[in-house]
């Protein structure tokens, strides 16, 4: 089904097109006490339109077709739908109490979410919208990964402090890792062969292998002027080829870049102030970061490794997502 | 990828030279909570009557935590409740410690809470229940780990926020029981080290009487501002009362109209039921599912003291207390303790670093240390005695 423009969009396009540049994209910042989603438009870097939305909005993604984004409304104990390009609400999903991180099935469905209250993690088939599995993991779930292969999905409890393997065909735990205190996020790399846990309070990134669940190794950060306490691993990405991991650090203001191949620390970047998540653009030209305190995101060049611009948005920043397309 | 392998907990086995020993060894650690049963006087407000369960629920809730991670590594955790009257608690902990149990979590006086240590020597002793400093600054207890802010620690915690508030001349009103003497003199020390002015100082005798009566208020609004008139230009009123005499009849009664903090106004507090920083609601959900109440302060030091018992299991692979003390002594053991900045302890006097809540009634109002106060090792280290203050230099 082919979704109609808006003339926005369109024009945007057809600039970026005559000027020999990127695609522009829509970038979706989800805002945790504005209760609202800011859409930024990729290549202007300018807000096109900011979205009132169920209470407490963190977790953000989108469907591999960029026809629906998924929002978690935590103190509405729901998951929103939205039509990205309208952001029209459709409807809602079940999600167990509190829903703060999901993450989807690489081929759209279901849906695996982390409910922090109850020690669960829910699947819900986004197409009939019921709930397939409550599995019960560690205490205060948080951090949800996916194999690119579908096969996992890796939930990091922030209190037992490991990350689980969840086989997505048994909803057995197979495998436990313990990892260092409050592990926040899990990423995979697009080839499968690594996970990164990130450990806010251990202040460490764990490399685990998949296929044994062993750590292989831990990075972790040092920043001259910062106090180690305020180093705070938290949102993790990883670019298609493996090559760059990006993770915000909490209140130091920081975002690590690390090296994929060698996952040593190459640089730290200044964004702003209790620095969250991130989102590539699909291009992977810029990586966004959402800065909670200062109520902005930072654009970083991703080969440049520089911030280019800083956009205001809505209160309290806490996730992002572009569009696919 | 294999399947259904506990993996963590194989690893553990073989790291321990039981590799091929089916997962029969299990570590269990049993932690005894302590309540030892002071004779309490009535609080002022029938709001704040402790609840039957006040601590045990908390340590309940931190066993379930800890259970939730030993059932992923084969570790089992078990809790025994003792609630002892002063005379039986040295007997009683040294029965629990015969039957086996490695680690007591304690809510005791000063005097009697060395007395424990010293009789169970082989087990750690978690203090949940004294303030004193004194515990902290001379003849520290190898095995007695602190996990309750020290009276030095909380008037440094107000001290900088006042100042940050620039609110720094004060009039410090204090009780008449040792425990607001020696408060009084944490005050004097906070006001010098962070710049502050005590102005004057008054002391509030209790002379007994009811705690509580049905038209009490009517007194009570001519007796304080009476009390506070004529004092010397204040920014702030700071009350010293933790057996609840008079402090919390000061705001809106004091003569001159300045707010007030301490134990009344914004108050130095170990927990508040309103704290959702750091991801605390869920911790304050959890409480709430299991007692049916809010979690009180003692609830939170009683849950913080059996997931640090719980931490060191996980990470030691080890129910054996001295293996855990020096874990928990060790730069690699830090715990979130919904309060900010990762919690560890102080190796030279056992002391937790942490972040301390200042509260008006229903909202956390700031948690210190403030970032403006710099340390040279952590910042947490700008609450309390730092370690050249200190005669305790314990080691392992």
């Amino acid at each position: 089904m082919i979704k109609p423009m808006t003339k926005f969009l369109a024009a945007t396009a057809t600039a970026a097109l005559l000027a020999g540049q990127a695609m522009a994209y829509t970038a979706y910042v989800s805002n945790e006490k504005g209760n609202s989603v800011t859409l930024i438009d990729t290549e202007t870097m300018e807000v096109i339109r900011t979205v009132e939305t169920g209470q407490r909005p963190r977790g953000i993604t989108i469907s591999p077709s960029g026809h629906e984004l998924y929002l978690c409304a935590s103190d509405d104990d729901t998951v929103e739908v939205y039509d990205p390009t309208t952001m029209e609400l459709l409807h809602t999903l079940p999600s167990g109490p509190d829903p703060e991180l999901f993450v989807l099935h690489p081929s759209g469905n279901p849906l695996y979410i982390a409910n922090e209250d109850d020690n669960i993690v829910t699947v819900v088939d986004v197409e009939t919208r019921r709930v397939l599995a409550e599995i019960p993991v560690g205490v205060e779930p948080e951090g949800m990964g996916v194999s690119p292969d579908g096969k996992y999905v890796v939930n990091t409890s922030e209190t037992t402090n490991m990350a689980h393997f969840i086989n997505t065909e048994t909803y057995e735990l197979d495998i436990n890792t313990l990892v260092d205190s409050r592990p926040r996020f899990a990423q995979f790399t697009e080839d499968g062969s690594k996970l990164y846990v990130s450990a806010e309070i251990g202040g460490t990134v764990s490399v685990i292998d998949p296929a044994t669940g062993d750590i292989m190794k831990k990075i972790t950060f040092e920043v001259p002027g910062i106090v180690p306490e305020a180093l705070q691993p938290v949102g993790v990405r990883v670019t298609r080829d493996g090559k760059t991991v990006f993770v915000a650090l909490g209140p130091s203001n920081r975002v690590a870049v690390i090296d994929g191949e060698t996952d040593e620390v190459v640089d730290y970047l200044l964004v702003g102030q209790r620095v969250w998540q991130l989102g590539f653009t699909p291009d992977e030209k810029y990586i966004i970061s959402t800065n909670g305190n200062s109520n902005d995101v930072s654009f970083i060049d991703v080969e440049a490794r520089k911030v280019v611009k800083s956009v205001q948005v809505g209160e309290l920043p806490w996730g992002v997502v572009v569009s696919p397309n | 990828m294999r399947n259904t392998i506990v993996r963590a907990a194989c690893v553990a086995l073989a790291g321990l030279g039981w590799a091929g020993v089916a997962l029969a060894e299990v570590v269990e650690a049993r932690v005894g909570l302590v309540l030892v049963q002071d004779a309490a006087p009535l609080p002022l407000t029938r709001l704040e009557e402790p609840a039957e369960n006040d601590g045990i629920a908390g340590a309940e809730v931190g066993l379930a935590d800890n259970a939730t991670t030993g059932r992923f590594l084969g570790h089992t955790y078990a809790l025994e409740v003792l609630t002892p009257t002063p005379e039986e608690a040295v007997a009683a902990v040294e029965a629990a410690r015969a039957g086996g149990v490695g680690f007591f979590a304690i809510d005791a006086k000063a005097a009697l809470l060395e007395e424990i240590a010293a009789a169970v020597p082989e087990a750690l002793v978690l203090n949940i229940g004294a303030e004193d400093d004194a515990l902290r600054l001379s003849g520290c207890e190898a095995n007695l780990f602190h996990v309750i802010p020290s009276r030095a620690m909380k008037a440094d915690a107000l001290a900088q926020y006042l100042v940050w508030k620039k609110w720094d001349r004060w009039l410090l009103i204090h009780g008449s029981h040792p425990e607001d003497i020696a408060m009084a003199e944490a005050y004097r020390r906070a006001a010098g080290r962070f710049g502050a002015d005590i102005v004057e100082e008054r002391v509030y005798e209790d002379t007994g009487g009811a705690r509580r009566s049905d038209s009490g208020h009517v007194l009570v609004q001519r007796q304080m501002p009476v009390f506070t008139q004529n004092a010397r230009r204040h920014d702030v009123v700071i009350a010293a009362d933790e057996n609840e005499v008079f402090g919390l009849y000061l705001p809106y009664r004091t003569w001159d109209p300045r707010p007030v903090a301490g134990d009344a106004g914004l108050r130095v507090r170990d927990w508040h039921p309103g704290s959702e920083g750091w991801g605390g609601t869920q911790l304050q959900t959890r409480f709430e599912k299991h007692a049916n109440r809010y979690m009180s302060g003692r609830d939170y030091l009683a849950w913080l003291a059996v997931r640090i018992v719980g931490e060191g299991v996980t990470r030691t692979e080890s129910a054996d207390p001295q293996t855990i003390r020096a874990y928990l002594r060790s730069d690699e053991f830090e715990i979130p303790g919904f309060k900010g900045l990762p919690l560890s302890f102080r190796p030279w006097n056992q002391q937790l670093r942490q972040g301390i809540l200042l509260a008006d009634g229903p909202l956390v109002v700031s948690v210190s240390p403030q970032e403006e106060f710099l340390h040279q090792t952590s910042q947490l280290d700008t609450l309390g005695y730092d370690e050249p203050e200190t005669e305790c230099s314990l080691d392992d």
